[in-house]
């Protein structure tokens, strides 16, 4: 019945990851380097809050934006982590994931044909949301000679007078990237010059290797235009809880809320009342996974570049992005074969836009084990199909 | 302390096998550093040993009872719980022995390959021991968890093969 399904819509394609979650679906021994979610499952003490508060009787709607507890607790985290300031009562709404976050900011904010920039590669989502809200999308390639980081100057190349927002992801699902204080303020200057508004999706915030995060929105003068996003499910492993939160002047938050409450009422009170406990006592549990994590981003980044991908060293999430244009492979040629030859699966980088072709993402948020095996593995696919792809030229 | 030789520990503390060259790899360093660290370590007591945690009963080979004694003990003069902790250490089938706060001095574990092996230790070798005021023998039924790894867990992995 497609006749009934929206043009918009009907026209908007699947995810590009979504024929690799298929292909590889079915199919055994897989290792899987594939997953955007922790390997870790959450916490313990928080799990335990979320059990005892439904042996509590919690199971009922909360207020719209959220339980008091949790976002006075939001409101202390960002002030003793990022250094902002935001009012529990009016300046923080709590989500169904980042992911709502993103959605709610973009539909209260964009007028039919404004237009969002935004830099990719990128997660999947921002480009779907921002044209169902009704922008229009401009993206502006980011390239591994600047450790894919966003330059004033190509930002203030894609600026228009229909510019509106600005989507920004540090540190960043594919490449790892992170933006240092000095760059990002680089980026407010051209913010504040063109008037945008920014919406800083900072979900692996802590998952910051070197040196200490910082939020878009502590910048001087920033608070006041930038929608702050971040939620549990990448720091305390928390991803099937779905929440999230977002921190924003009050006009624009109260606007989200609106949109909020007539889609999804509240955030499910047992996330909200597991996500109070990973605020107060959860942070030593972050420490313990951001060690691990660290660890094993050595292992991969070496063993890629061993392997014969080169792959610039990224500074957050759990990714790593190295590039296969060596191997004279398209990205999704090259994750397709390794996927069937190797048993490997890994996410081409054109999934996350154009610019990443040539590369694919690989998370490292899987056991030692497993990446020492996925790494030898795919050290002998890199070789044997550069044997072939010399062979080829010596025939021609 | 070093800075990589806590590194090293940390990544070594649930996992002594990962190989040297992994190690080296995780932890930016080279063989030959990780090698010699490991060395100095194991010189200096600060690695104690390496063991093998292994589920007895699932191999089929539980012929094992352990017990676990709380012991009262008399202090002595000038060197308190040690000397006699330290002799009680001496005996192969105690497996560990902890200086405790609260009702008893020395937490004793033993392992036996019978609960009449163990009541003869106690009685025979333990209990009579001077300055040992009193013991209570507890026999372990079961292991759930041990040294921070739980017996016959699931440990699937729940997530979907590929996720954004």
């Amino acid at each position: 019945m497609t006749r009934f399904v929206n043009k918009k819509i009907a026209q908007m394609p699947y995810s590009g990851i979504r024929k690799f979650f298929d292909l590889a679906g079915g199919m055994k021994g897989v290792i899987s380097l594939g997953v955007g979610e922790p390997d870790f499952i959450t916490p313990w003490h928080i799990c335990e809050a979320g059990i005892y508060s439904l042996e509590k009787g919690y199971t009922n709607y909360t207020s719209n934006c959220g339980l008091e507890e949790l976002r006075r607790e939001i409101s202390r985290y960002l002030l003793r982590r990022y250094g902002l300031h935001y009012d529990y009562v009016n300046e923080i709404v709590v989500t169904v994931g980042a992911s709502e976050a993103i959605d709610i900011a973009l539909r209260c904010v964009l007028e039919p044909g404004d237009e969002v920039i935004i830099p990719e590669p990128c997660f999947v989502s921002y480009k779907p949301c921002a044209a169902m809200a009704g922008g229009v999308v401009k993206t502006i390639a980011t390239r591994e000679s600047d450790s894919f980081k966003l330059r004033p100057e190509d930002l203030e190349k894609a600026i228009t007078p229909r510019s509106k927002v600005l989507l920004l992801c540090y540190p960043n699902n594919p490449t790892g990237a992170v933006m240092t204080e000095k760059e990002l303020q680089s980026i407010a200057e051209v913010a504040a010059k063109y008037d945008l508004l920014v919406i800083a999706d900072e979900i692996y915030s802590e998952l910051t290797y070197e040196g200490e995060h910082v939020s878009f929105a502590s910048l001087p003068g920033m608070k006041e235009r930038t929608v702050l996003i971040n939620g549990f499910s990448k720091s305390f492993a928390m991803t099937g809880w779905r929440i999230g939160y977002a921190a924003a002047p009050a006009e624009i938050a109260a606007a989200m809320l609106k949109i909020h409450q007539y889609t999804v009422m509240c955030a499910p009170i047992m996330g909200q009342m597991a996500a109070i406990e990973a605020l107060k006592n959860g942070e030593g549990e972050i420490k313990k996974m951001v060690l691990l994590y660290n660890q094993r981003r050595s292992l991969i980044v070496n063993g890629l570049n061993r392997a014969g991908l080169p792959c610039f060293e990224p500074k957050g999430a759990f990714y790593a992005f190295p590039s296969i244009k060596a191997t004279g492979m398209s990205s999704q040629e090259f994750c397709e074969k390794l996927l069937k030859e190797e048993k490997v699966a890994v996410v081409p980088g054109d999934a996350f836009g154009e610019c990443g072709e040539g590369y694919i993402r690989c998370s490292y948020a899987a056991s030692t084990e497993q990446i020492v095996e996925a790494l030898s593995r795919i050290e002998k696919f890199v070789e044997r199909h550069a044997k072939r792809q010399r062979a080829v030229y010596a025939v021609r | 302390m070093d800075d990589r030789k806590i590194k090293l520990l940390q990544a070594l503390e649930y996992n002594h096998r990962i190989s040297v060259s992994t190690l080296a790899t995780m932890l930016n360093l080279t063989e030959k550093e990780v090698n010699d660290l490991i060395k100095e370590m194991e010189d200096v007591k600060i690695i104690q040993g390496y063991v093998t945690l292994i589920d007895w009963e699932k191999a089929g080979h539980n012929n094992n009872v352990t017990a676990l004694i709380d012991v009262k003990i008399t202090p002595q003069r000038d060197v308190g719980f040690d000397v006699i902790a330290e002799r009680i250490c001496r005996f192969p089938e105690v497996t560990s022995v902890y200086l405790m706060s609260g009702g008893y001095d020395l937490s004793v574990m033993v392992e036996g390959t019978s609960l009449k092996q163990v009541a003869f230790f106690v009685s025979e070798k333990l209990a009579i021991m001077e300055n040992v005021q009193s013991t209570a023998t507890h026999f372990v039924l079961k292991k759930y968890k041990q040294n921070g790894i739980v017996f016959n867990d699931d440990k699937k992995d729940h997530r979907l093969v590929i996720t954004p």
